[in-house]
C-alpha cells in the first residue's frame, strides 16, 4: 500500500479519526517506495529495496497528549493504536507548551514534488545507471565508488478539527567518488532531483573523474586567510548552519548566533552582505518543496534574509503565540540568490586564490558565531591570474558563515546542490569569498 | 563519524518503530518460535540455490524520556520487530527484510535475497570468500544486568531527571535539557553453519546540557553531561562511592553515575565558562580525562583499523584510511610512542560493544590492534579476513536494524592503561605548562584520519604542575601519527575508564552503531592549541 492517493489517503485517515474518543485527534499518514545501489571498488557492494507506511495518532485531552505509531492497517490494527494513543495521553503529565490542533487551512496550489519517471524507476533503472557510471570509471582506468537511491512517497494529515493535508514527492539522488589507482587523486560529484530524467550519472562521474584526475601531485601551501571560490557542493554545508541556526526560540532564549546582548534577537539588522538574499518557496520549479509543514502549517514563500538582513525566524506554533511573532515553519529547502557567471568566470575574475570543490566533517566548534571546522576534500586547486595552476593538499579551515558572508566578494550562478552532511537539497551559487581561513594542513587524500 | 553528521548526529533511536507498552516490552518472543521461523528461511534459500545463509530475527526497543526545565517534552516507547535474511548465491551476497513474519513471508524474502544474490552476481569481480565458522548450535547471551531499566517505572525516571533539571535551576542555570536513553536488542541469529543464538543486549545513557546566559553581554554557555553511555542496566544511575574519582577540578565516574552530583557541579562550571580566560594559542603539554579521549581514540584510532575504509569500501562516503596494508604489512609502522597499547575487544563488562557474538554468528574476543606503538591489526568481519590471512573472523560484523544489512562496525577500541602506578592527580604535578580537558565537545577529522581537531566541555589551564584556573576557547590540531608519538604517560588501570557514543554513523543508507572506548587520564606533549574565539561585526 506505500503510495495512497490522495481520495484513499482521506478514506483512510476518516476511518482511523472515526475510532477516536479523545477531545481532540490528529493523524499523520505517510508511505514510501524506494531502492538503492551502493559500490565500491569498481563492483556493486550492496543493494535493496525499501517500501515502508507509518501512521501516527496524536491523541489530546486539555494539555495532556499521547502519540502511538503504527505500521499494520487493518481495522482492528487501526482502532488499536487509536486506543493506545488515547491511553498514553491518559497517562502523560500536561504539558504547558501543547497547542490545539489547527483548523482547516489553505496550502494554494499543489507543488511539482512528484515525478512519474522517478516513481517508476526500478531494479533495471538503478543497474543501468550504476553500469553508466562504472563503464565512464572503467574507461579511464579509475576506481569508482557511489551510491544511487530513489524513492516515492506521500505524506497526508487530517485531524478532529477539520484540518486535511496531502502531498506526494519523489527524490533521486546520486553521489560519486573517483580515486585514481595510485589514490593520489580524488573527485566527487553530488546530485538531488525530484525528476530522474534530469539524472545522468554518466556526467556526474566524469566530472569526479576530471577533478581525481586534476588533483593528483598536490603541493603543500602554507595555511592562512585566502580568498576561495567555494563550489556549491561547499557552499551548501557552510550555510546550511546558517539556516539552521534561524530558529525564534533559541534567539530569544539568548543562544544561538541569532541572539544579541540585552536579550533582544538580530531580526532587522544588517547581519550579512547586502547582496545576500535567502529565501523559500516551496513551488520553486528547481526546488519543490511540499505546500505544507508536518504540524499542519503552511509553508509559504518566506525571505529569510534580504539584502543581508535578518528579516524571519522561523518558529514553533507555541512560541509563535507566547511571543507575537509570525508563525512560520521551518523551511523544506533554501534559496540563495546568485549572480549571472558561471563559475569558469569567478575563476578567470581571480588574481590569486582557492578553488574548493567540496567541504567534510563540518562541525560547530562556537555557537555564538557559528564558528564551524572542517576540511576541504576530493579536489582543492590553486588560481593565479585567473586560471588554475594546480592542484593543492587539503586544509582544514575554521570560519563562520556569517563571517564568510560579510567577506563576500562575487557570487555566481545558482543551481540546485545537495549536502553531503545533511542530504539536503539547495539552490545556491559559487561564491568567492575574501579572507577565508586556513588553520592546518592535511595529507589526506 | 560519530554523532550526526555525517550524517553522522542522529540519535535516531526513538524515531522507527511502533509505540509499545511497558508489559509488553518485557516479554521476549519465544526462543523455540524465533528458531522454527529461521529455519523456514534458511530453507527457502538453500532450496533456491543459497550456498550460505543467515538470518536475524530483531526485536529493538527503545525507551526515551526527554525533559527541559520542569517540564517533561516527550516519552516514548517503541519497538521495531522483523527478520533480514542474508545469503551467498553464485558467490555473491544478496539480501532482503520483512516485518511480515508468517512462513510465506518469510520464505518469500529469503527467495527475493536469492535473486537479489543472483542478480548482483552478474556485477561481480570475485566471488566471496568466508571464514570458517562453526555452528555454536543452540546458545545464548544476555548482558549482566542488575536492573532491567524497561523495568523501572517511568515515573521514577522521570522524577529522577525534574529533580536534576530542579538543581542546576536552583544553582543559577538559566536552562536545562536532560534525557534519559535506553535500549534493548532482542536478536537472534541463525545461519546454515548450524547456529541458533539467542541474545538480549542493554545499553542505557543518561545524558544533560546546562546553559548559563550573560544577558548583558549576549553571551552563554553549556556544560554536558560527563557521564557514558554503558552497556549496563539502570544500575549505572545509582550512584556508589568506589566508582567515584575525587580529588581533581571534576569528579569522575566508573561504572557508577552520580546525575546529581555531576549536574549540581555543571552548573558551578557553567558559570566559570562565562569568565573564564581566552587560551593563548602555542603549544602545550595535554592531559586527556577519559570523558574526552575516548572521542580522540574514536575518530583517530577506531576508524582508520576498520579493514573496509582500508580497502575502499567507505571511500564515497566515510572515507578511506591512511593505515593502509602495507604500513601493517611491514611490522614496523610507528603509529604511536612505545606506551601506546590499543586492543580491540567485544567482550568488556559494561562497554557498548559487549555481545556474546556479533551479527554473523562469530563468537566474541578481543586481539591487539597497536602494540607498543606498532600497528599489528584491524578489525574484519567473514568476508574480508583471508585479506589479512585470518583463519577466524574477529566478530566486528553488526546491522543497527533487522531490516539494515550488517556490515563491519567498529568494536571497542581502548587504550590500555600504563602498567607503573600513577593517578591523575601525580600525572598533573608533572606538568609545566598544560592544559586538563574533560568531556566531548566539538570534533572533526578528515577523510583518511590524519588531520583532527578537538575541544572539550572544561579546558583547566596546568602551571607548573598546578591547575590554575579555567581556559576558553580553545581547540587542539594534530595529525594521528604524530600526536600518539607525542604520548608519554598514562594514569593506571584506578583510573581506567569507558566512554562512548550511542550513533557512530557509517554507510550508505547511514547505519548506526553504539560502542565504547576505555583509556586511563593519559598526557600528550607539545600539542599544536588554537583560540577558536571570534567577534561578529
Amino acid at each position: 500500500m506505500a503510495i495512497l492517493t490522495k481520495e484513499q489517503a482521506k478514506a483512510l485517515l476518516t476511518k482511523v479519526l472515526s475510532y477516536s474518543k479523545a477531545e481532540q485527534c490528529e493523524v499523520n499518514l505517510s508511505g514510501s517506495d524506494g531502492g538503492n545501489i551502493r559500490y565500491a571498488r569498481s563492483s556493486v557492494s550492496t543493494s535493496g529495496g525499501i517500501s515502508t507506511n507509518s501512521l501516527v495518532v496524536n491523541s489530546a485531552f486539555g494539555k495532556k497528549s499521547g502519540v502511538a505509531t503504527i505500521n499494520e492497517f487493518d481495522d482492528a490494527s487501526l482502532e488499536k493504536v487509536v486506543r493506545r494513543a488515547e491511553e498514553l495521553a491518559q497517562l502523560a503529565p500536561e504539558n504547558p507548551e501543547f497547542m490545539p490542533f489547527l483548523g482547516p487551512q489553505e496550502y494554494g496550489p499543489e507543488s511539482p514534488t512528484f515525478s512519474e519517471a522517478t516513481a517508476a524507476m526500478g531494479p533495471k533503472e538503478r543497474a543501468d545507471a550504476v553500469q553508466a557510471s562504472l563503464n565512464q570509471a572503467k574507461e579511464n582506468k579509475l576506481n569508482a565508488a557511489g551510491f544511487l537511491s530513489n524513492s516515492a512517497g506521500f505524506s497526508a494529515m487530517m485531524n478532529s478539527n477539520g484540518l486535511f493535508a496531502y502531498n506526494k514527492s519523489t527524490d533521486v539522488a546520486f553521489n560519486i567518488t573517483i580515486r585514481t589507482e595510485d589514490g593520489k587523486g580524488s573527485g566527487y560529484a553530488t546530485k538531488g532531483y525530484n525528476d530522474y530524467t534530469k539524472l545522468n550519472t554518466k556526467a556526474d562521474t566524469a566530472i569526479a573523474a576530471k577533478k581525481a584526475l586534476a588533483s593528483v601531485t598536490a603541493k603543500a601551501i602554507e595555511p592562512g586567510k585566502y580568498t576561495v571560490i567555494l563550489e556549491p557542493t561547499a557552499v551548501a554545508v557552510m550555510l546550511e548552519n546558517l539556516f539552521f541556526d534561524l530558529d525564534a526560540r533559541q534567539a530569544d532564549e539568548g543562544r544561538s548566533s541569532m541572539s544579541k546582548p540585552g536579550g533582544k534577537t538580530k531580526v532587522g539588522e544588517q547581519l550579512l552582505d547586502e547582496r545576500v538574499n535567502i529565501y523559500s518557496d516551496p513551488w520553486n520549479p528547481e526546488l519543490p518543496t511540499s505546500n505544507w509543514n508536518g504540524d499542519g502549517r503552511p509553508q509559504q514563500k518566506v525571505n529569510w534574509i534580504e539584502k543581508g538582513v535578518v528579516k524571519n525566524l522561523y518558529t514553533s506554533r507555541y512560541w509563535a503565540e507566547k511571543t507575537g511573532i509570525k508563525s512560520l515553519p521551518s523551511p523544506d529547502g533554501a534559496i540563495m540568490v546568485g549572480g549571472t557567471k558561471t563559475l569558469e568566470e569567478l575563476i578567470k575574475g581571480t588574481e590569486k586564490g582557492i578553488l574548493v570543490t567540496r567541504l567534510w566533517y563540518i562541525r560547530p566548534v562556537d555557537p555564538q558565531t557559528l564558528l564551524l571546522t572542517g576540511l576541504t576534500r576530493d579536489g582543492t586547486f590553486y588560481i593565479e591570474n585567473g586560471e588554475i595552476k594546480f592542484p593543492v593538499k587539503n586544509f582544514r579551515f575554521n570560519e563562520s558563515p556569517i563571517i564568510m558572508l560579510n567577506n563576500l566578494d562575487e557570487m555566481g550562478r545558482s543551481e540546485r546542490t545537495v549536502s553531503a552532511e545533511s542530504n539536503t537539497n539547495y539552490l545556491l551559487p559559487p561564491l568567492k569569498i575574501r579572507d577565508f581561513t586556513f588553520t592546518s594542513l592535511s595529507d589526506a587524500v | 563519524m560519530t554523532g550526526v553528521g555525517i550524517g553522522a548526529s542522529m540519535v535516531h533511536l526513538p524515531l522507527f518503530g511502533k509505540e509499545i507498552s511497558v508489559e509488553d516490552a518485557l516479554t521476549p518472543v519465544d526462543v523455540q518460535l524465533k528458531k522454527r521461523m529461521a529455519d523456514v528461511a534458511l530453507n527457502a534459500a538453500r532450496s533456491k540455490g543459497a550456498t550460505y545463509a543467515d538470518v536475524r530475527i530483531g526485536r529493538y526497543l527503545n525507551q526515551v524520556i526527554a525533559t527541559r526545565e520542569s517540564q517533561v517534552q516527550n516519552i516514548a516507547n517503541s519497538e521495531s520487530y522483523g527478520m533480514g535474511v542474508r545469503v551467498i548465491a553464485n558467490g555473491s551476497w544478496g539480501f532482503a527484510a520483512t516485518n511480515n513474519l508468517d512462513n510465506d513471508s518469510i520464505a518469500k524474502a529469503a527467495e527475493m535475497a536469492v535473486a537479489i544474490a543472483k542478480g548482483n552476481a552478474k556485477l561481480l569481480v570475485e566471488p566471496v570468500q568466508l571464514a570458517p565458522q562453526k555452528g555454536f548450535g543452540e546458545v545464548s547471551w544476555k548482558t549482566p544486568l542488575e536492573i532491567n531499566a524497561f523495568s523501572v517505572p517511568i515515573t521514577d525516571k522521570v522524577n529522577m531527571l525534574l529533580n536534576a533539571n530542579n538543581e542546576a535551576v536552583k544553582g543559577g542555570a538559566k536552562y536545562v535539557n536532560s534525557n534519559l536513553f535506553m535500549v534493548n536488542e532482542q536478536k537472534y541469529f541463525a545461519s546454515t553453519d548450524g547456529s541458533y543464538i539467542d541474545q538480549d543486549i542493554h545499553r542505557i545513557w543518561p545524558t544533560f546540557t546546562v546553559t548559563r546566559i550573560d544577558p548583558a553581554g549576549g553571551k552563554f554557555e553549556t556544560r554536558n553531561a560527563l557521564s557514558a553511555p554503558m552497556g549496563m542496566g539502570y544500575e549505572y544511575l545509582t550512584p556508589k562511592a568506589s566508582e567515584k574519582i575525587k580529588g581533581g577540578p571534576v569528579t569522575m565516574y566508573k561504572k557508577r553515575y552520580d546525575l546529581l552530583e555531576d549536574i549540581r557541579e555543571a552548573t558551578t562550571h557553567v558559570a566559570e565558562k562565562l569568565k573564564a580566560k581566552p587560551v593563548l594559542p602555542g603549544k602545550y603539554d595535554l592531559v586527556l580525562d577519559p570523558t574526552h579521549l575516548f572521542l580522540t581514540i574514536h575518530e583517530s584510532v577506531g576508524h582508520p583499523t576498520e579493514l573496509d575504509r582500508v580497502l575502499g569500501y567507505e571511500a564515497n562516503y566515510a572515507g578511506t584510511s591512511f593505515l593502509t596494508l602495507d604500513k601493517w604489512e611491514s611490522k614496523k609502522f610507528n603509529f604511536g610512542s612505545k606506551v601506546v597499547n590499543v586492543i580491540a575487544d567485544k567482550t568488556e563488562s559494561g562497554s557498548l560493544g559487549a555481545v556474546g557474538y556479533d551479527d554473523e554468528g562469530v563468537k566474541c574476543g578481543n586481539w591487539d590492534i597497536i602494540r607498543d606503538g606498532i600497528l599489528v591489526n584491524y578489525q574484519t568481519i567473514r568476508d574480508q579476513a583471508h585479506i589479512l590471512g585470518l583463519k577466524a573472523s574477529q566478530a566486528c560484523c553488526y546491522a543497527d536494524s533487522w531490516e539494515s544489512i550488517q556490515f563491519q562496525r567498529m568494536p571497542n577500541v581502548s587504550l590500555a592503561p600504563g602498567e607503573s602506578v600513577l593517578s591523575a592527580a601525580d600525572l598533573v604535578k608533572n606538568v609545566e605548562k598544560g592544559i586538563y580537558m574533560f568531556g566531548r565537545n566539538s570534533y572533526s577529522i578528515d577523510q583518511q584520519r590524519y588531520n583532527f581537531q578537538f575541544s572539550a566541555q572544561l579546558a583547566y589551564e596546568i602551571k607548573e604542575g598546578k591547575i590554575v584556573g579555567m581556559l576558553k576557547d580553545a581547540s587542539y590540531q594534530a595529525n594521528t601519527q604524530e600526536f600518539w608519538n607525542s604520548c608519554t604517560q598514562l594514569c593506571d588501570k584506578n583510573d581506567y575508564r569507558l566512554g562512548g557514543t550511542f550513533a557512530d554513523g557509517k554507510g550508505q543508507p547511514g547505519q548506526v552503531s553504539a560502542v565504547s572506548h576505555g583509556s586511563p587520564t593519559t598526557r600528550f606533549n607539545g600539542v599544536n592549541v588554537i583560540n577558536t574565539g571570534r567577534k561578529l561585526g
